[in-house]
C-alpha cells in the first residue's frame, strides 16, 4: 500500500450515527440482537465477524435498505422511521458501496456518476460533471469516464462506485464488504483509495475482513457474533489483547493464513 | 482426444489448420456442401428438382402468366393470378368506405405519421426535440383530419377502413399499450396490497379472455350497462378494447424483464436516495425493457394482426374489405389474389417491426455481461 504512515484520527465529539437498543428479525430468525452503536463524526469503524452473523444486515439498517423492528436509529439528527421523505433525506446523506459494486450497467462511467447529483441534488448537468470528473480523478481513472461498467476490471469498477457515492457529497459512507469480490492486485487499489478517504476525515463504517486496513485507518475496530456486538475497542488493543474467547477464535482463523 | 504419446509432431511444431471450407472458392462449397456424396447428391438434385417446380410454379402465377392490364375478369386468361382486381379495389384497400373527395385527408395522416413516428424509433435524429413535440401532437391533429368538423365535411367512424384503419388500430394499441403494460407490471410487483390485487385480477381476467369476446363485449354489452342515450364511438370501443387486451401481455413480457433485474440494481437506486419513480424510470425500466424488446415486440406484432378481429363487429379493416371484395360478383374467384396481397401488405409491417427490434437491441448493447 503507497500510504504508510498511520493515519490520525480526525474523530469528533459531534454524533454522526446512533443505534439504541435495534431488535431485528427475519420471520423467527433474530438477526440483531439489541445493538447499540455511537459513531462520531469523522470516526472511522471497522466491522468484522463471522460469516452470517449481521455485519452487512447492520449497516444495510442505517440506511434503510432493512427495516428494524425495535430500537431507534438516528443519523445526522435525523430519526429513520419509515416516513418516506426522512428515509430519502438520510440515504441523501449516507453513501453506500457494496460488495458487487452495483453500477448501472447500462450507463456510462460518467452518467453513473451524475446521476443522483442531477436527480437527487438538482444540480445542473455541467456542474454535476465537473464534480463526477474531480471524484473520478481522486480514484484515479479519470480516463474511463465514457466507458460501460461491463468493460472495465472490478477493481476500477469499485473505485467508480466509491466516486459515484462522493459526487453526492456524502456525510457518512458505509462500505460493505467492498474488496471481498476482487483480486489481491485491485484489492490493494480499493483499499489505497479508501485510505485516501479517511484521510480527508470522512466517517466510515466499513465491513471487511481486510485487517491490515482496519489497523491503519480504524478508530475502532467491532467484532459481531450471532447478531450482537460482542467487542469493540481501538485496533491496536482489539488485535493484540482480545477479551472474549469468540473474539480469539475469530482472530485466530482470519490471522491464521 | 489424442493423447501425448501419439502426438506425431514436436512440442511448439504443430502443423497448420487448412482454412476453414467456406473459404476455398464456390465450386469448393458446392461440392463440399451440397455433393459430398452419392447420397447427398441425390438429396440436393432431389432438393432443386422441388425447388426448381415451385419456384416456377410461384413466378408464372405472380408474374409471367399474371395480368397486369385490363378493365374486367375477361382480360385474365393467361392461367396466373389476376391482379386487376387490386388495382380496381385499390383505394378500399387503402381507405375503406372513406368519401372519395376527402382521400387526400387520409393521405397527409400518412405523410404526417411518418414523421411522427421516426423520433420515436431513432434518437439520433437531428432536432428529435422539436419532432417529438410534433409526435406528440400528431394524434389529435390525425384526428382532427380523419373525422373532420370545423370546416371540413365529417367522416364517420364507421367508414374509416382498409390500410387506414389498421394503422389506426395498430399504432394506438401499440402506443397505448406499451406505458399501460408498465404501468400494471409495476403494480403487479408493487407492496401495496390493493394496487397488486387490481392489477393481477385485470391482467388474469384479460388474458383468460379471447380478444373477440372483449371486442364483442365492449360493442354490444357496453351499451346496456351506459345510460340511455349516452353513445360511445363503435371505433374508440374497438380501440380501448384492442388496447387494453395487448396491455395485459404487455404487462407479463415487462414483469419478466423487471424480475431479471438484480436485487442490487434496486438497492444502487434507493442507497443513492433516487425515489421510487426515479430508480424505475432511470435504473430498472431501461434496462428490464432492453432484456424484454424481443417479448415486447412479439407483443406489437400479435396485436397489430389481431387488429382484424374488429371485422365481428362491423369494422372495416384491411381484412375486412379484404372480404367485401372477395364477395364482389364483379370480380368472381379472385380471394388468393386479394388474400395475398392483403398478406404482403401486412407481411412488410410486421417484418419491419422485427428487423427495427433487431437493430434497436444491437443498438442498446453497452458490452455488460450480468
Ligand atoms: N432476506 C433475508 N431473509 C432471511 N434471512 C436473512 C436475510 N438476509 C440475511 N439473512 C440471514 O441473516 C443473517 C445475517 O446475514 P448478514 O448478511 O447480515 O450476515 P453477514 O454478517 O453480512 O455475513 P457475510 O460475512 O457472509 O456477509 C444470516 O444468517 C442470513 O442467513
Ligand atoms: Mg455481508
Amino acid at each position: 500500500m503507497s500510504n504508510t504512515n498511520v493515519q490520525t484520527s480526525k474523530k469528533t465529539d459531534e454524533v454522526a450515527i446512533q443505534l439504541k437498543g435495534v431488535n431485528k428479525w427475519y420471520g423467527q430468525f433474530h438477526v440483531l440482537k439489541n445493538i447499540n452503536l455511537t459513531v462520531g463524526r469523522g470516526e472511522r469503524i471497522v466491522i468484522c465477524g463471522p460469516s452470517g452473523s449481521g455485519k452487512s444486515t447492520m449497516i444495510r439498517c442505517i440506511n434503510r435498505l432493512e427495516e428494524h423492528q425495535q430500537g431507534d436509529i438516528i443519523v445526522d439528527n435525523i430519526e429513520l422511521t419509515g416516513n418516506l421523505k426522512n428515509i430519502e433525506a438520510i440515504r441523501r446523506e449516507v453513501g453506500m458501496c457494496f460488495q458487487h459494486f452495483n453500477l448501472f450497467p447500462h450507463l456510462t462511467v460518467l452518467e453513473n456518476c451524475t446521476l443522483a447529483p442531477i436527480f437527487v441534488r438538482k444540480m445542473p448537468k455541467k456542474e454535476a460533471e465537473e464534480i463526477a470528473m474531480h471524484y473520478l480523478e481522486r480514484v484515479k481513472i479519470p480516463e474511463q469516464a465514457d466507458k460501460f461498467p461491463g468493460q472495465l476490471s472490478g477493481g476500477q469498477q469499485q473505485r467508480v462506485a466509491i466516486a459515484r457515492s462522493l459526487c453526492m457529497n456524502p456525510r457518512v459512507m458505509l462500505f460493505d464488504e467492498p474488496t471481498s469480490a476482487l483480486d489481491p492486485e485491485m484489492i490493494a487499489e480499493v483499499l489505497d483509495t479508501m485510505i485516501e478517504l479517511a484521510d480527508t476525515g470522512m466517517t466510515m463504517i466499513c465491513v471487511t475482513h481486510e485487517m491490515g486496513f482496519a489497523r491503519k485507518v480504524a478508530d475502532r475496530v467491532i467484532f459481531m457474533d450471532a447478531g450482537e456486538i460482542i467487542e469493540e475497542n481501538e485496533p491496536e488493543e482489539f488485535f493484540n489483547n482480545p477479551q472474549s474467547d469468540r473474539t480469539k477464535k475469530f482472530l485466530s482463523q482470519i490471522l491464521a493464513h | 482426444m489424442s493423447s501425448i504419446t501419439d502426438q506425431k509432431y514436436a512440442p511448439g511444431e504443430h502443423p497448420d489448420l487448412p482454412p476453414p471450407p467456406g473459404s476455398i472458392g464456390v465450386v469448393g462449397w458446392l461440392r463440399h456442401r451440397l455433393f459430398s456424396s452419392v447420397g447427398n447428391t441425390i438429396l440436393t438434385i432431389i432438393a432443386f428438382f422441388f425447388l426448381f417446380k415451385v419456384g416456377n410454379a410461384v413466378v408464372f402465377w405472380v408474374f409471367t402468366g399474371a395480368t397486369f392490364t385490363g378493365e374486367t375478369q375477361d382480360a385474365c386468361t393467361q392461367g396466373g393470378a389476376c391482379w386487376l382486381v387490386i388495382g380496381d379495389r385499390f383505394h378500399q384497400f387503402m381507405y375503406g368506405l372513406y368519401p372519395q373527395e376527402e382521400y387526400w385527408r387520409a393521405n397527409i395522416v400518412f405523410v404526417l405519421m411518418v414523421f411522427a413516428i421516426a423520433p420515436l424509433l431513432f434518437d439520433k435524429l437531428p432536432h428529435r426535440g422539436k419532432f417529438l413535440i410534433f409526435s406528440a401532437l400528431f394524434p389529435f391533429a390525425a384526428f382532427y383530419l380523419l373525422s373532420g368538423g370545423l370546416g371540413l365535411e365529417t367522416v364517420d367512424t364507421a367508414n374509416w377502413g382498409g390500410m387506414l384503419l389498421t394503422l389506426v388500430l395498430g399504432i394506438t394499441g401499440i402506443v397505448a399499450s406499451l406505458p399501460i403494460g408498465i404501468l400494471l407490471a409495476l403494480g403487479r410487483r408493487s407492496n401495496m396490497p390493493i394496487v397488486r390485487t387490481l392489477c393481477v385480477c385485470f391482467i388474469e381476467f384479460i388474458r383468460g379472455v379471447p380478444l373477440i369476446t372483449i371486442l364483442f363485449m365492449a360493442s354490444n354489452m357496453l351499451p346496456l350497462f351506459l345510460p340511455e342515450g349516452v353513445n360511445f364511438d363503435k371505433l374508440l370501443r374497438a380501440l380501448i378494447g384492442v388496447a387494453l387486451f395487448s396491455s395485459a401481455y404487455m404487462a407479463e413480457v415487462i414483469r419478466g424483464g423487471l424480475q431479471a433485474i438484480p436485487k442490487g440494481q434496486y438497492e444502487g437506486a434507493d442507497a443513492m436516495g433516487l425515489s421510487y419513480w426515479q430508480s424505475m424510470r432511470l435504473i430498472v425500466l431501461p434496462q428490464a425493457l432492453r432484456i424484454v424488446i424481443p417479448g415486447i415486440v412479439n407483443t406489437f406484432i400479435g396485436l397489430y394482426k389481431d387488429t382484424t378481429l374488429v371485422s365481428i363487429i362491423g369494422l372495416f379493416d384491411l381484412l375486412g374489405i379484404a372480404q367485401v371484395a372477395v364477395a364482389d360478383v364483379k370480380w368472381r374467384g379472385l380471394a388468393p389474389e386479394t388474400y395475398a396481397f392483403i398478406a404482403l401488405l401486412f407481411f412488410i409491417s410486421c417484418f419491419s417491426m422485427s428487423r427495427y427490434s433487431l437493430w434497436l437491441e444491437n443498438k442498446l448493447h453497452t458490452g455488460h455481461k450480468r
